[in-house]
């Protein structure tokens, strides 16, 4: 027997199962709490795509139960439902669905699809995965028990059965596996979906716990995410292996319509000079192009002037729509956006958003809480690879007033979301759990970073102010009246009047009258004064029950009812005075309060205050 | 001293002049000399240190100045009726317990009342004896060939500081300026940091042999200690030395005497005795005489550092030894002396040092 002829008993096609088994750090089932955690994962996803496809708001239910040493994940939505000639391919053949190979921003794009947790389920329980699916009102329910056949990866149906379901359409899927049910980590299927909620806010997620506690994530905005749709590849994103792919299989006969209809950002003229630069004819069959060929042809991709990809196929949250979902998690002060234009790395658009939530019941000590999303879908593992982490490190903090002793991951009470959306996120391995360190990415996460700290930071600044005020408030209301007893005691004498330096330790605008009596009429003078760091511009007021005479400067005096309106339009530049004088017959001068009006009654002492 | 009726008229002037701030409708203010080394300045004509120029304003704009105010007033006010229109007075620590009832104008610790009382010193450039207020520590000692009067509240008593007195010596009272020198056989006046140290050198007769007055300061020398020894060197003509462990906090103990503290810079036209010299223990003694020595802490370190950044010890003889200390990385004590013999201070380091210092 020849060697070769030896070698090829060893040569077989080795089964999903096997597949599975070795790799399964790569699916996300590499521990008991991470196989609950990825199966719930794949479940939701799918339906939060499938509603979004279908413009349905979705309501999804998650019930964990226990059975036996074995858990059962039952999911459900009340999205599309799937039709009979699809369903066993969707649940029970691995590598199956409609977003394999799209450059488009989904979930699904994530992981490996449900069907590695029928597979799990199947290996681990060895009872079947139970779908029921339903596509409208007028149509019956089906149930299906499924698995998937270890050695050709093809599904086998068990049973099928139509049954009344009270729902109008959805999907229901049904798994018993082993699995460990944890709750306090983040790393949880709870900490998971309440992630989830964040970043989807038109989603009603429900989560019953095995041990029968409720939890409703609740909408928050009832409309739905804007489509983002399919865009052909970018040339820039391309690499040999699937440029020789795309060349083999493509239907085109001439190689210039190929490069015009399989790319986007190539037209007529950037196709004659893309093959001038590869030395290519604008005819020869894509077919026929040999593999040096391909590779001057991608060189000439690299060359050429392109345009970026299109940037509207992508889908973010929205600054409006991803603070509400955070508020409704988390109890906090203030909340922080920054919502990124589209960029492109090697020919992929891709977006960042930027949350940060500051103060409330948010833990004052300790590294503050990052959420990492890609796609809207959360990254609880290995937050440490993230390129959304490095960038959070590369920040010093301190300028935007959070600590950040010894560098690193900022302390203080605030939560960082990081959300990044693409029609391809670079992962940094197969388990797409890290966002790989691509610069594009790290600068735009970096600036949006910035943004948010800049808004913190003025925060901070304005909430210090306020504090400020307060402080001066505290002096004025109870340590300077008691000075001013003390001495009043000491020297046997009255107490002064404190409203002169009340207006001046609050740079108020101060109005104090004076009288004195010259023959029977009492002379009146108005100081105001303006002891603030702007220009204060206002009406005073002066209501008497006669019309004054010897008025200066001259004042509108509106007849009243019972008196006298004397009116002063007044502008006072910082820290300056001015008098105003008139004099009324002292046997018949009432006064009431001088008002001013125009002005922030805080900001002044001594007159009463109209608000316009 | 200043008479009950004038202290308690600047006090008065002092409440005075804040109504009157609040009357024209200023913020209720003091000014005071910034009390920190950055403003201590060498005074040509009185050879020692006082405040400088820099001024700080402490207003009501803060509630930290705020509340100094008030605690002024307080303050202010139990000086003038509890003390002085009734002749009594009370300690440092008394005047802190005393503010318990003062609410909002309730010192926080002593440190703060006690600074506040120096403050009030300042503004009204009286002394806190003049407001009747003492301090809470026990005078330290005097051992030596001296006779004095000291008026008592039972009458003068004559007291001669080696005869009259036993092993511990003539207590100084709080208020020097009670003390009338009557006569006495000394050369010189050596001032001891410690207790250990003084004791040894009576035991040793150093007193005798030298006709030394033995001043004990007992650490950082009290307001007391300073004045009478500024007192004997001014009025008896006496030279001054100061003996002190090797290490930057016993320079600091010879500073206040001999140029004036930071915190009491406003009365060192009392307190300090210009011409008084370093004995030791010097960084240079620790080489010379190979003494037992300890590892500088950290703190040391510092405080050498800071001194070196302390106008007082600008001149080359500091800067050379702490630039050595620095480099030894080392301190003794003075007891580090008894490891020779406990004959070795008094027969051989005390006379070659004072030797050369030109004191014998």
């Amino acid at each position: 027997m020849e060697i070769a002829e030896e070698l090829a008993k060893n040569q077989k096609a080795i089964s999903v199962a096997e597949f599975f088994e070795k790799n399964r750090q790569i699916l996300g089932f590499d521990s008991a709490p991470r196989s609950l955690i990825t199966t719930v994962k794949e479940a939701v996803d799918n339906s939060l795509d499938a509603c979004e496809e279908a413009n349905i708001l979705p309501d999804i239910f998650v019930q964990i139960k226990r059975k036996d040493d074995m858990f059962v994940v039952v999911e459900e939505d009340n999205g599309p439902g799937i039709v009979d000639a699809q369903v066993p391919n969707v649940f029970a053949k691995l590598l199956y669905g409609s977003r394999f190979h799209s450059l488009k921003q989904s979930r699904g794009q994530q992981g490996i699809g449900i069907s590695a947790g029928v597979l799990y389920s199947q290996l681990t329980s060895g009872k079947p995965t139970k779908v029921t699916t339903k596509i409208g009102p007028s149509h019956p329910a089906s149930r299906w028990s499924l698995t998937i056949n270890t050695s050709t990866n093809e599904p086998e149906i068990l049973k099928k059965i139509e049954v009344d379901w009270d729902r109008p359409r959805g999907t229901r899927v049904e798994l018993e596996m082993e699995g460990s049910y944890v709750r306090s980590r983040k790393q949880s299927v709870y900490g998971y979906l309440k992630n989830v909620a964040i970043v989807n806010p038109h989603a009603r997620i429900t989560l019953v716990e095995p041990d029968g506690n409720i939890e409703i994530f609740e909408r928050v905005s009832n409309l739905l995410p804007q489509p983002s749709y399919e865009i052909k590849p970018h040339p820039w994103g391309m690499e040999l292996g699937g440029l020789i792919k795309m060349l083999r299989y493509t239907e085109k006969k001439k190689l210039s319509n190929f490069l015009k209809d399989t790319f986007t950002s190539i037209g007529t003229i950037t196709t004659q000079e893309i093959c001038k630069l590869a030395e290519l004819d604008l005819n020869k069959p894509p077919q026929e192009i040999n593999h040096k060929e391909a590779t001057r042809l991608l060189e000439a991709f690299r060359k050429v002037k392109l345009k970026s990809p299109p940037t509207d196929c992508l889908s973010p949250i929205g600054e409006k729509l991803i603070r509400a979902g955070l508020e409704k998690e988390y109890r906090v002060d203030f909340v922080a956006t920054s919502s990124r234009s589209v960029c492109v790395y090697s020919g992929n658009p891709f977006q960042v958003e930027v949350i940060l939530a500051y103060g409330g019941s948010l833990k004052k000590d300790g590294r503050v809480d990052i959420l990492r999303f890609a796609n809207r879908v959360p990254l609880l593992y290995q937050q440490g690879g993230c390129a959304i982490t490095h960038a959070i490190e590369n920040i010093s903090w301190k300028r935007y007033s959070l600590g950040q002793p010894g560098g690193g991951v900022p302390i203080g009470p605030a939560v960082l979301l990081v959300h990044v959306i693409s029609t391809n996120i670079p992962f940094t391995s197969e388990s797409k759990d890290a966002v790989a360190d691509v610069s594009e990415i790290m600068s735009e996460i970096e600036l949006g970073l910035k943004e948010v700290g800049r808004k913190l930071k003025r925060h901070l600044s304005r909430q210090s102010a306020l504090s400020e005020r307060r402080e001066k408030e505290e002096i004025i209301r109870t340590i300077l009246p008691r000075i001013s007893q003390k001495l009043a005691q000491i020297l046997e004498r009255e107490e002064p009047d404190l409203n002169p330096v009340v207006a001046k330790i609050m740079g108020n605008l101060m109005v104090n009258r004076r009288l004195s009596q010259d023959n029977g009429q009492t002379i009146v003078t108005l100081k105001v004064a303006n002891y603030g760091k702007s220009i204060k511009s206002f009406k005073l007021h002066e209501t008497v029950t006669v019309e004054a005479s010897s008025i200066q400067p001259q004042a509108k005096v509106i007849p009243m009812g019972d008196g006298y309106d004397h009116l002063w339009k007044i502008t006072l530049k910082p820290g300056e005075k001015k008098d105003l004088r008139y004099i009324v017959p002292s046997e018949c001068a009432v006064f009431s309060d001088p008002i001013v009006e125009g002005q922030p009654s805080e900001l002044v002492t001594g007159a009463r205050v109209v608000e316009i | 001293m200043k008479d009950a009726q004038t202290t308690q008229k600047r006090l008065l002037e002092l409440a005075q002049s804040l109504y009157e701030q609040f009357q024209k409708g200023e913020v209720p203010h003091l000014v005071l000399p910034t009390r920190t080394k950055n403003n201590i300045e060498y005074d040509q004509d009185l050879s020692v240190w006082t405040y400088g120029n820099q001024e700080s304003v402490r207003s009501v704009k803060t509630v930290r100045g705020a509340k100094s105010l008030l605690k002024t007033t307080f303050l202010s006010e139990l000086l003038i009726k509890e003390h002085l229109e009734s002749n009594r007075g009370s300690t440092l620590r008394e005047i802190y317990y005393i503010s318990e009832n003062w609410d909002l104008a309730k010192f926080s610790e002593q440190a703060e009342s006690d600074r506040l009382v120096e403050d009030l010193e300042i503004v009204t450039s009286l002394q806190r004896e003049d407001f009747h207020v003492r301090p809470e520590e026990d005078g330290a000692t005097v051992f030596g060939p001296l006779a004095l009067k000291e008026k008592t509240r039972r009458g003068g008593r004559n007291i001669h500081c080696q005869e009259d007195v036993g092993e511990a010596g003539y207590q100084i009272p709080f208020n020097v300026d009670n003390i009338e020198f009557l006569n006495h056989d000394a050369k010189i006046v050596v001032a001891v940091e410690t207790g250990g140290m003084h004791a040894r050198l009576i035991e040793n007769g150093f007193d005798q042999e030298y006709d030394a007055i033995l001043v004990h300061l007992k650490g950082q020398p009290a307001r007391s200690t300073r004045r009478i020894i500024k007192r004997l060197n001014e009025e008896l003509g006496l030279p001054v030395a100061i003996f002190t462990d090797g290490d930057p906090w016993s320079y600091r103990i010879f500073a206040s005497v001999a140029y004036g503290s930071i915190k009491s810079a406003h009365l060192s036209e009392y307190l300090v005795t210009p011409t008084a010299k370093f004995l030791g223990v010097q960084p240079s003694d620790i080489v010379d005489y190979d003494l037992s020595t300890d590892k500088l802490t950290d703190q040391d370190l510092h405080a050498l550092r800071s001194e070196m950044t302390d106008p007082r010890f600008e001149s080359d003889y500091w800067k050379e030894q702490i630039q050595l200390q620095l480099q030894l990385k080392k301190k003794a004590e003075q007891q580090a002396f008894a490891g020779k013999g406990l004959d070795f201070v008094t027969e051989v380091y005390l006379p070659n040092r004072l030797s050369e210092m030109g004191l014998v």
